[in-house]
């Protein structure tokens, strides 16, 4: 038989201010602390897309192409620069690669270097990607250019997010 | 797991001593509203206090989305306080807690005025008092431009004016304030948020730590 535990005095005290002092320094730092962490509450921008080329303009040798997007960013909006190589692969699929090296961010050129004319070519640091964009083992880059997510329509190509591979 | 982790450090460095020293200290009777509760005057000092820390926070806060900057400031504060979220408590808080600390300070004053608490040996304590009300005064008349709003660039025009009145230094003090010598613009705009938030309050915690560590080296007045 063991007896009830009882709680003193002093116990209880501790326990009750604590416990009031927590729920009140808790009341005062949770809007603090939401508000902190709002950017990754934030909805992404992904969905939007927008009109890129004709849909005739594509062949199947890789051309770039540059559109401007309104990027809001919290309360500073501006006009930024995309760019895309695009082309059709052999299932007459479009392929819109972005062409920022995933090594350290240069831009990457379509057979720019004469002694690798099927690959795209980082100049700064020499890192080679074949046609589908997956870097070549051996050069710099350590993964595949992201892939513009795409569709067609009434002929015209509108790409929207980059996503990673 | 609490103590225990109490007890890892107290074993290698003995705070024990230190926290009783700081808070282990009884609250004399005629201080005690639990006894006389017309002791509440004595409350406002902590108060204030506890504001001044509620401020310090929303500040530290506010910062991580205000720009000081003539294009930019009022488009953040107005960003965060209508699309991020609890903007418009963490900014309220910081608002309207301006307005309490003044408040509280003023009762505080007022309590020490009345009973006399300011004499000898305690006329240092009260000039670090004085101080602190004008450091508050300069944190509340600093913080009320960085909005950029109407409201907040005509007041701060007149709280120039009113420096630019002070005899033979005015207009240098005026100049020195507004960061140029006749805008009120970019210049005024990073000062003030340069004085709100690193001058003013190192000031303020220098001279909260001089007043609280001469409240506890001469202990609270006596009963009237």
């Amino acid at each position: 038989m063991s007896e009830p535990k009882k709680v003193s005095r002093r116990q209880f005290l501790n326990y009750t201010l604590t416990g009031l002092g927590g729920f009140m320094a808790a009341g005062m730092m949770a809007p603090m602390v939401r508000f902190a962490i709002d950017p990754v509450f934030k909805p992404s921008a992904a969905g939007e897309f927008t009109s890129v080329a004709d849909v005739e303009e594509l062949t199947n040798e890789p051309q770039r192409f540059e559109w401007e997007i309104e990027q809001v960013d919290g309360w500073y909006e501006s006009k930024v620069q995309k760019s895309a190589w695009v082309y059709r692969n052999e299932d007459d699929e479009i392929v819109a690669l972005s062409p920022v090296c995933t090594h350290l961010g240069c831009t990457v050129d379509w057979a720019s270097n004469e002694e690798y004319p099927n690959q795209f070519f980082c100049p700064c640091h020499a890192g080679r990607y074949t046609k589908d964009g997956v870097n070549i083992p051996g050069t710099p880059p350590t993964a595949p250019l992201p892939v513009y997510e795409s569709k067609v329509e009434e002929g015209m190509l509108y790409l929207g997010q980059e996503i990673a591979r | 797991m609490l103590q225990k982790l109490y007890d890892w450090v107290d074993e290698r460095v003995d705070v024990n001593p230190i926290w009783r020293d700081i808070a282990d200290h009884e609250v004399p009777e005629h201080v005690n509203p639990a006894y006389h509760f017309s002791a509440f005057v004595y409350c406002f000092g902590g108060l204030t206090f506890f504001v001044t820390v509620i401020q310090i926070l929303s500040g530290m806060f506010l910062t991580m989305y205000y720009v000081p900057d003539i294009e930019n400031a009022w488009n953040s504060v107005y960003y965060l306080q209508m699309e991020v979220a609890h903007g418009q408590i963490v900014r309220g808080m910081h608002h309207w807690g301006a307005s309490v600390v003044t408040v509280m300070l003023f009762l505080h004053t007022l309590r020490v005025f009345f009973q006399g608490a300011y004499k000898k040996p305690r006329e240092l304590n009260w000039i670090v008092g004085v101080l602190l009300f004008f450091v508050i005064l300069g944190l509340g008349f600093t913080g009320y431009l960085l909005p950029w709003d109407n409201k907040a660039y005509f007041a701060t025009q007149v709280g120039l004016e009113i420096a630019a009145a002070t005899p033979v230094i005015g207009d240098q003090l005026r100049t020195l304030l507004a960061g140029d010598q006749t805008i009120v613009g970019a210049q005024t705009l990073t000062r003030f948020f340069a004085i709100h938030v690193f001058f003013l309050p190192a000031a303020l915690f220098v001279l909260l730590g001089a007043h609280f560590v001469l409240i506890r080296r001469q202990g609270i007045s006596g009963p009237l």
